[in-house]
């Protein structure tokens, strides 16, 4: 039990120190700029004083690590700074916005990842049959095609076409649950044709690597029905590689969603930080980064932790 | 002792078998091609034709590549095969440089990330040490922020030119390169015969040259695939999103979104230039699958 404690604390605190990094690479990206703030929301034709004023009021005159650390204590709190663009406070965007994009990943997860086990795990006990080399071409292709060719031909054949779902996935604050659900629908379905794919194949050469392994060799060579094997034999082991699968496309999931946002015109982060950086809005684009560059470190520490705990030679040392 | 023929020296026997192995090693190649399974070939095939057209765009385009030719959004016809775009260019023209632009931006990225992380990643293997630890737990850092985001931060940072856009794209990317170069490496590094070339006294670049990259070529070879088209569909990605090539250059990623507007009227159009992004990149990966198949024994007959 104190390997698994050790090891927990070990993988926790790597990532820790890489979100640390991370912040500190985020926060140095806007000191590489020319200028900086100040200079940008006053424009070029402001007076030295007025940039040097202003600087003082924001802190800017400060040295560095000094600024990093205020800035992070900021962040903390949940205070983002102001969105040179707008003049908004830049924690008011985010909220609403952050809230809309988990739930269209969480949307596409939910149809995803059952979907995917399935088929993976089938491909594996059928491999090289006529179904699994079907599924390869099919998911190679799949793979292989930009999101937002994958939006626009949902949006052709089921908005133009048919007619039967939205090509704009408008919400707001006041949008029903049902609602969301049916304008997120054509948006969650290009996620999922595209994250289905990934799983799928990760969940295929998991299960295959498993089932090579000479102990299920023997429990085959010993009589064992083929079900029983998988369930009790494999299935135990195979824990760990499936939660890693799932945990890893979620994390993929939350960065695909940026281009599934914009084309559908979906009011989350990913759309806000493609404006922002065609705006140049360095703090907005910061934060959105800070968040999406952290949700993905999360999870994958979560899939760390998970696949440690799903361990069966780690939970049951000799 | 009826020894009738006397045996050939060592210098004139290896000549002879070096060339017999060329010889049989393109005979090999070719028949491994004749047997290769349908995706593989339809791949090569489209690999080809985009790397003709890519070559010879100028020839075989109608027009020029940010000519403006007619009216806004023509339909298909005669004059124009494809119609015209959002600000009457020639479709098939733009489509046609669109193949050497965004592909060739891509391969030059991929070549870059592959030049840094390569060297990087088998010189990590090769020196180990300290070295080692510092530029592996660098690249961690590195690959725990999602690359299309850390992308576009850079981007905002230095500013949208295809110059930035080949750096930033490809130094990310060598993370990826760098992973992989040090792995495999890493097996080939504790080999007898690297150990006895280091006995003789051969450099680090020998041994790296020689010895260690002859050996990684194929796992190598079939990254490079993956990566290109990793890096093309990112490129595309950013080009969609107003943040990768900047006009008039003809891209793919930015004609879907420049034209993107006719979809609603259920013209197909815009999605040609995504198609040809698609197909280009299911092509290379059927070719990559193939390759990795023969080369790595990875048969899954186990």
């Amino acid at each position: 039990m104190n390997d698994i404690l050790k090891m927990l604390a070990q993988r926790l605190s790597l990532g820790l120190v890489t979100l640390v990094v991370v912040s500190i690479i985020i926060f140095l990206g806007v000191s590489l700029l020319p200028g900086d703030a100040a200079q940008a929301m006053l424009g070029q034709s402001a007076t030295a004083e007025t940039v040097a004023a202003l600087r003082a009021r924001m802190g800017l005159d400060q040295p560095g690590y000094i600024r990093y650390f205020v800035w992070l204590g900021d962040i903390l709190q949940g205070d983002f700074g102001v969105s040179i663009s707008s003049n908004r406070e830049i924690s008011d965007l985010l909220g609403v916005r952050f809230a809309n994009t988990l739930f269209l990943a969480l949307m596409a997860a939910v149809v995803s990842v059952p979907i995917a086990l399935t088929l993976g795990i089938l491909a594996a006990i059928y491999r090289n049959g006529l179904y699994d080399r079907t599924v390869n071409i099919v998911t190679l292709s799949s793979i292989s095609t930009p999101e937002f060719f994958v939006s626009y031909i949902l949006i052709l054949l089921f908005a133009v076409n048919i007619g039967w779902f939205p090509s704009l996935a408008n919400v707001s604050a006041d949008t029903s649950f049902f609602e969301r659900v049916y304008a997120c629908i054509l948006p969650a379905a290009t996620l999922t044709l595209v994250v289905v794919a990934h799983m799928m194949r990760m969940t295929r050469a998991a299960i295959i690597n498993l089932l090579a392994s000479p102990y299920i060799e023997m429990a085959a060579l010993k009589g064992i029905p083929r079900g029983r094997i998988i369930v009790r034999h494999a299935l135990p082991n195979a824990w760990a590689p499936i939660i890693n699968v799932i945990v890893i496309n979620l994390a993929y999931l939350i960065v695909g969603v940026v281009i599934v946002e914009v084309v559908f015109v979906y009011p989350g982060l990913g759309q806000l930080l493609v404006d922002s950086v065609q705006r140049r809005d360095l703090p907005v684009v910061q934060a959105c980064s800070l968040i999406f560059a952290a949700t993905y470190v999360l999870l994958n520490l979560t899939a760390d932790i998970l696949s440690i705990l799903a361990n069966p030679r780690l939970l049951h040392p000799k | 002792m009826k020894m009738n023929k006397p045996p050939p020296t060592p210098q004139a026997a290896a000549a002879q078998s070096a060339q017999s192995q060329s010889q049989s090693n393109a005979a090999l190649a070719w028949r491994e091609l004749r047997r290769a399974p349908f995706t593989a070939k339809f791949g090569l095939v489209v690999v080809i034709f985009y790397v003709a057209v890519a070559i010879f765009a100028p020839l075989l385009a109608p027009y020029g590549e940010s000519e403006i030719v007619g009216a806004q959004f023509e339909l298909w016809g005669e004059q124009f095969l494809l119609g015209t775009d959002n600000l009457g260019r020639d479709m098939m023209t733009r489509l046609i440089f669109g193949a050497r632009n965004t592909v060739g931006i891509a391969l030059i990225t991929t070549i870059l990330a592959f030049f840094l992380g390569g060297t990087a990643g088998i010189m990590a293997a090769v020196l180990g040490g300290w070295y080692d630890q510092l530029s592996s737990r660098a690249v961690d850092v590195l690959m725990a922020i999602p690359s299309l985001i850390f992308a576009m931060l850079l981007l905002t940072i230095f500013g949208t030119s295809i110059l930035t856009l080949i750096i930033v794209i490809g130094v990310l990317d060598s993370t990826r390169v760098f992973r992989i170069a040090r792995a495999v490496s890493v097996n080939v590094v504790v080999m007898e015969y690297i150990e006895s070339a280091k006995l003789r006294g051969e450099g680090v670049r020998w041994i790296t040259v020689k010895e260690i990259l002859p050996n990684i070529m194929p796992p190598l070879v079939a990254e490079f695939g993956l990566r290109f088209c990793f890096v093309f569909l990112t490129i595309s990605a950013l080009s969609f999103l107003g943040l990768g090539l900047q006009p008039p250059t003809a891209d793919w990623g930015s004609m879907v979104r420049d034209n993107a507007t006719l979809i609603t009227y259920g013209d197909i159009t815009p999605l040609l230039p995504a198609a040809a992004i698609a197909l280009l990149t299911i092509g290379v990966n059927f070719v990559v699958d193939w390759f990795l198949h023969k080369t790595s024994g990875l048969k899954d007959e186990h």
